[in-house]
């Protein structure tokens, strides 16, 4: 293992930003969305500017998730996405990005990986962590220890309809960060309406978070502007930004631009 | 025998896969169940109601022509002549009295034939709670009947047009509201399947069928049958079913998945057949997926069947060898259903007659024997098939 484990190379990430007076941005993108070929290009530049990098490995039941990573799910199963194929990717990539890659993963591709190859492969390949949405703390004790054992992160969801005291707990134990939900709901709801402005309500949950953990903390779900990455900053110590990103790839945007104005 | 475990689970299989945000709702659940299941005032009303609403005790037949034809003695345990036309209204019915008990404002469901979902929309009638039902796109064209029967019942139907388009993608969806507002609205889940408790709460509302069925037969023919028969998708009328003999150790236990145009993969449902272990919609159990852990697409001429995955109780009685599981294909249980129509008088849902091509099987190797037959639903709401199919053959 090397001197600084990987998962606490994320969390020195998102401090040092911290430190110079911003909140972290962490970028999702789906995995050779919107195709292979451009996958290693779109990485850089996502990699370029945020903090962390979160890389969706596509699955066909993703429960958790809204309609764009749903799209952007099923094409890129429907161009070939594999686990082996990302990990080969990310393997080739030389020099390695500064910003620590995370994958986010349902279980059932882990699975079909194994459990007792994938943390090496997937920590020679770089990768710093992995969020598993269909995975909670009461299941996860076999991947903790596997994962743990290379030095890489099982990073830890919390929603705000997550009680007091279980709240308390997963805050214990996190890793890399805390990834606050910051809505009931599928990933990338609208920024129109009651969540535009962030509710108060949001805020409160987000600091009792905050002041619960021992790692840092990024807000995730809905988020898709500098208002609200504004509104959030002095609550948390990042932000993640999904299917907004993902949406702006869609329509072939400019990516590096999208990103730029959200800080 | 105790099971499920403390963490839901059935030996291996089983457990609770499910994104954060539905921990503490599926905690709330399983406290409601503890709270009230075994209440003696939730059984009370829950029995008035399978009595006096849904038509239990259903009644239990016997099949003399069936029985005639196949060298054997069969019964056929009536769930087609349930409410709704199905074994689902049992289940629907218990969960949507839990559904009030605990406070919920709005009932959910996913359905694939429709049985489920018409069985909700009309439990959420009878108790006065509105109702929201997700079904796949290709299951809305191929079961309309049901469609609207649902709309008259007052549900709102959703059709998905997102993954399969069948029964995984609606459960997918339905996962999808009940994150978007856990507290509020109750998921009514129709089958065995998914994560701990739904396996338990479902098989604890249809076991009825199997206590029924068994007493039934004693006092008919004085005896226990030589095997019980039962189709298997997610497998809810198979574990109600088999649940009372479980420990009958004599009595054979014989579930029939769907083996659609063949064993390849992609071309059946047959989850315990073909399927490998891994995780879906909350479990761990098996399922058919490529070597990438991607869920496959299923073909069934039964929507009722045409599901990627099992029940995580029927995973562990195939392991443990209580259960034996085989497939009968489309066109194999076409013609189970149009004997037993004619010899019968008694047309049952495609789904069910999966079960009666494994009891003509069963039958041919075993002469004389004595066999259960879980007549799990009616197949009025089969006839757009029907017609593409037999009756084509027929004219």
């Amino acid at each position: 293992m090397p001197a600084v484990a990987p998962s606490e190379r994320i969390s020195h990430a998102i401090e040092e930003t911290v430190a110079k007076g911003r909140p972290a941005l962490v970028g999702y993108v789906t995995a050779g969305f919107p195709n292979r070929r451009q996958f290693k290009d779109n990485l850089k530049v996502v990699a370029g500017i945020c903090d962390v990098v979160e890389i969706g490995v596509p699955f066909t039941d993703p429960m958790a998730d809204g309609t764009t990573i749903q799209r952007a799910s099923f094409a890129a199963l429907a161009g070939g996405v594999t686990l082996p194929w990302i990990l080969e990717e990310l393997q080739s990539i030389e020099p390695r990005h500064a910003a620590p890659i995370v994958l986010m993963s349902y279980l059932n591709p882990l699975l079909a990986f194994g459990i007792e190859r994938l943390p090496r492969t997937a920590a020679q390949a770089g990768v710093a962590g992995f969020i598993v949405p269909d995975l909670p703390y009461e299941e996860s004790g076999d991947w903790n220890r596997a994962l743990e054992a290379e030095g890489l992160a099982l990073v830890q969801m919390v929603t705000p309809v997550t009680p007091p005291e279980r709240l308390a707990m997963l805050c214990r134990h996190a890793r890399g960060f805390v990834y606050a939900v910051t809505m009931t709901g599928t990933t990338g709801k609208s920024a129109d309406g009651r969540f535009a402005d962030v509710p108060t309500d949001v805020l409160d949950y987000l600091d009792r978070v905050k002041n619960l953990s021992t790692v840092p903390v990024c807000a995730g779900f809905g988020i898709r502007s500098a208002r609200q990455v504004a509104r959030l900053a002095p609550h948390v110590d990042g932000v993640v930004v999904g299917s907004a990103l993902v949406e702006v790839m869609e329509r072939g945007e400019n990516v590096g631009a999208f990103l730029k104005s959200l800080r | 025998m105790d099971l499920p475990d403390i963490k839901g689970r059935y030996g291996a299989f089983g457990g609770r896969y499910v994104p954060e945000t539905l921990v503490p709702a599926l905690d709330r659940l399983q406290a409601g169940i503890e709270r009230y299941l075994h209440d003696a005032d939730f059984q009370a009303e829950f029995i008035n109601e399978l009595r006096t609403w849904v038509g239990r005790p259903t009644a239990l037949s016997h099949a003399p022509t069936l029985s005639k034809r196949w060298g054997a003695d069969v019964y056929l345990k009536r769930e087609d002549l349930a409410h709704t036309g199905a074994h689902k209204i049992n289940n629907a019915v218990g969960q949507t009295l839990l559904a009030k008990r605990l406070g919920a404002k709005r009932i959910i469901a996913e359905t694939g034939a429709g049985q489920h979902g018409v069985a909700s929309a009309a439990a959420a009638a009878r108790l006065g709670m509105p109702c929201v039902v997700y079904m796949g796109a290709v299951d809305v064209e191929r079961q309309a009947p049901n469609v609207d029967r649902m709309k008259l019942l007052g549900a709102t139907v959703v059709p998905v047009t997102g993954g399969d388009k069948t029964l995984r993608a609606a459960i997918d969806e339905a996962l999808r509201d009940w994150v978007s507002d856990p507290d509020g609205t109750y998921y009514s889940l129709g089958s065995a399947v998914g994560p701990h408790p739904y396996p338990y709460l479902v098989r604890e509302l249809q076991s009825v069928i199997g206590r029924e069925a068994r007493e039934q037969l004693l006092a008919s023919s004085g005896r226990l049958p030589d095997v019980v028969v039962a189709c298997v998708g997610g497998g809810s009328n198979a574990i109600g079913l088999f649940h009372a003999f479980l420990s009958d150790l004599a009595v054979k236990l014989l579930g029939v998945e769907a083996g659609g145009r063949g064993a390849g993969l992609g071309d059946n449902a047959a989850s315990l057949t073909f399927g490998t272990p891994g995780v879906l919609q909350g479990s761990y159990t098996l399922i058919l997926q490529d070597t990438f852990g991607q869920v496959r697409e299923t073909h069934s001429v039964s929507a009722g069947l045409d599901y990627s995955g099992v029940g995580p109780e029927h995973a562990y009685l195939m392991k443990t060898g209580r259960v034996a599981y085989e497939s009968a294909t489309d066109s194999e249980t076409l013609d189970a259903l149009a004997e037993c129509a004619k010899y019968e008088g008694i047309l049952p849902a495609i789904e069910s007659a999966h079960a009666f091509f494994g009891a003509r099987r069963f039958a041919r190797k075993n002469p004389g024997a004595q066999i259960l037959i879980g007549c799990s639903g009616r197949g009025d709401k089969d006839m757009p098939i029907l017609q593409h199919t037999l009756l084509r053959e027929m004219r």
